[in-house]
């Protein structure tokens, strides 16, 4: 596996997927995010981690164009961040779901197309929407109301919605909480063989260290400012961990 | 007498074609109302409108407008109108430019209204005939409606129903996950702007014509038994309009033979079709 990622990001083009330079975001008297900056290459498996509060989803927001930095900028494949939302791919955290909403997998799947909701889900629509909820294990969901489906069977719902468009990049904001760890070894795999199949980016926000090194290309660690980025074997020292995380807590995850 | 014969009365007639009209529009808004937990802003726009109400119908008083060549133009509604979009935008500016959750911003607008009504309404001398009064104005009368009054509700819920049909598949997307239409490109803070201002031009306009209480009703009680049948937003809207359209025939019918108020009908039959929808629909 390592050897495929280094031919993946050997092969990748000079503009990087993501290029965010010295971005500063602040919610009223908090700062959230100081002075981040980083480039994502094309091609990458990006997982990024830090603590509870430590930034990462606003640094994913940051990427889509839906969090304005006070300072700094954010630009996807060299354009402004939020230009080209058909290029990204978003799996948003399952909390937000909105569970008395009346839909199906699929009319879920078909929004990843057509961006907005659809009241009639048109045929051409319902043969790429299956086949990306095939793609991902869930053909059977398709007609399921969404407020059945299991934590597991819902991020498979929204991973189908946002590869469906074949995006360039795929942003997942920590797409395995509430899932179980069969779910979350699934996840990995389904990203990894759509990466291998399209060349996309993938950038991940996850709390699992021991998945982050192991699938990762590149992790970025993160807790206000940048502590470290990079290869997970550069980066995933005890001491970039500790001064991230403030303890020794996360040690085990080194020795996975 | 039989209803056919009831179907005669021009006044029947306008009944009729005015609750239809709301039925559609509210239906359709109600959808979204409903979906985004702003039941409570169906009230508080109505209240609002009652508040306008109130300022207009003192002003036009104490200006000498009653009953001035200006003719439709001195009725309160078009003081309800602009306070009520005005109320509609101060919830919208308390519930995304603060911390205050939407029934608490809502809470202040029906409050202050409520009170700015019931004030001007009682500085208006009892011995003017301004054609409303403040119970009028809440609780209305649906057979009471006047053939200017007809028109302007027509073409309310033509325009207000074709922006809702419109923007439907944006507005569900929005309704759905705000951050996930705004990754994708949707201006979801326009369009509920958008939703607050039509909101506030439908109650107003149909709070004026057949009450406060009656428009409430309309906005939530439908799209709630609709939302508890359908499996999709589609079908929750198309079930939504269908049980406002049938709550109205059923409702002047039923007020026709039992000669009970009209809007009162209306309201219990409306929650006659959501008891057996809450009892066996979906869960």
């Amino acid at each position: 596996m390592a050897s495929d990622r280094h031919h993946r990001l050997s092969a990748v083009s000079a503009v990087p997927a993501l290029h965010v330079h010295q971005v500063t975001v602040r919610f009223g008297d908090a700062t959230v995010l100081e002075d981040v900056s980083f480039d994502l290459p094309a091609g990458a498996f990006l997982a990024i981690v830090g603590p509870n509060g430590a930034g990462k989803s606003t640094l994913v927001k940051v990427a889509l164009g839906l969090v304005v930095p006070q300072r700094g900028h954010a630009a996807l494949f060299g354009e402004p961040a939020g230009d080209h939302a058909e290029r990204v791919g978003y799996v948003p955290q399952l909390k937000t779901f909105d569970r008395t909403f009346p839909a199906t997998a699929l009319e879920l799947v078909v929004t990843g197309l057509r961006r907005s909701w659809p009241a009639r889900v048109r045929p051409a629509e319902a043969e790429r929407a299956r086949a990306a909820l095939e793609r991902v294990g869930a053909a059977e969901l398709a007609t399921r109301p969404l407020a059945r489906l299991s934590g597991g069977e819902l991020q498979r719902a929204y991973l189908a919605r946002a590869l469906v468009r074949r995006p360039e990049l795929v942003l997942l904001d920590e797409p395995a909480t509430g899932v179980d760890f069969l779910a979350e070894h699934d996840l990995y795999d389904l990203l990894e063989r759509y990466q291998a199949d399209s060349g996309a980016t993938v950038a991940m926000v996850t709390h699992d260290l021991a998945a982050a090194r192991y699938h990762a290309d590149m992790v970025l660690v993160l807790n206000r400012r940048l502590h470290g980025y990079g290869t997970p074997d550069v980066v995933m020292c005890e001491e970039c961990l500790q001064a991230a995380f403030g303890h020794k807590h996360h040690g085990h995850a080194l020795s996975l | 007498m039989s209803i056919l014969d009831a179907l005669a009365f021009p006044f029947f007639q306008r009944a009729l074609v005015a609750g239809l009209a709301i039925a559609v529009m509210a239906g359709l808004l109600g959808v979204f109302v409903v979906q985004r937990r702003l039941s409570f802003l169906g009230d508080g726009l109505a209240h609002a409108a009652f508040g306008g109400m109130g300022i207009g119908a003192f002003v036009i008083v104490s200006s000498g407008l009653v009953g001035s060549r200006l003719g439709l133009f001195t009725q309160p509604l078009w003081f309800a109108l602009p306070f009520s979009m005005v109320a509609a935008l101060v919830i919208a500016w308390l519930r995304r430019g603060t911390r205050l959750s939407s029934d608490t911003a809502i809470g202040v607008a029906f409050a202050v209204s409520v009170a700015l009504g019931v004030m001007f309404f009682s500085l208006i001398p009892p011995d003017m005939n301004l054609g409303v009064s403040a119970m009028d104005l809440l609780f209305g009368s649906i057979l009471g409606v006047r053939g200017g009054d007809l028109w302007l509700i027509l073409g309310v819920a033509l325009g207000s129903s074709l922006v809702l049909l419109l923007l439907w598949g944006r507005l569900g997307y929005a309704t759905f996950d705000d951050e996930l239409a705004r990754a994708d490109g949707v201006r979801t803070d326009r369009l509920e702007l958008l939703l607050f201002l039509l909101a506030a031009v439908i109650i107003a306009v149909s709070a004026s014509v057949v009450g406060v209480i009656l428009m409430a009703a309309y906005l939530v009680i439908p799209a709630a038994a609709a939302r508890l049948l359908a499996r999709t937003l589609a079908q929750m809207t198309v079930v939504s309009v269908l049980l406002g359209v049938v709550s109205t025939l059923a409702g002047l019918a039923l007020s026709f033979y039992l000669d009970v108020p009209s809007g009162s009908t209306i309201v219990l039959t409306q929650a006659a079709l959501f008891v057996p929808a809450a009892l066996f629909g979906r869960r």
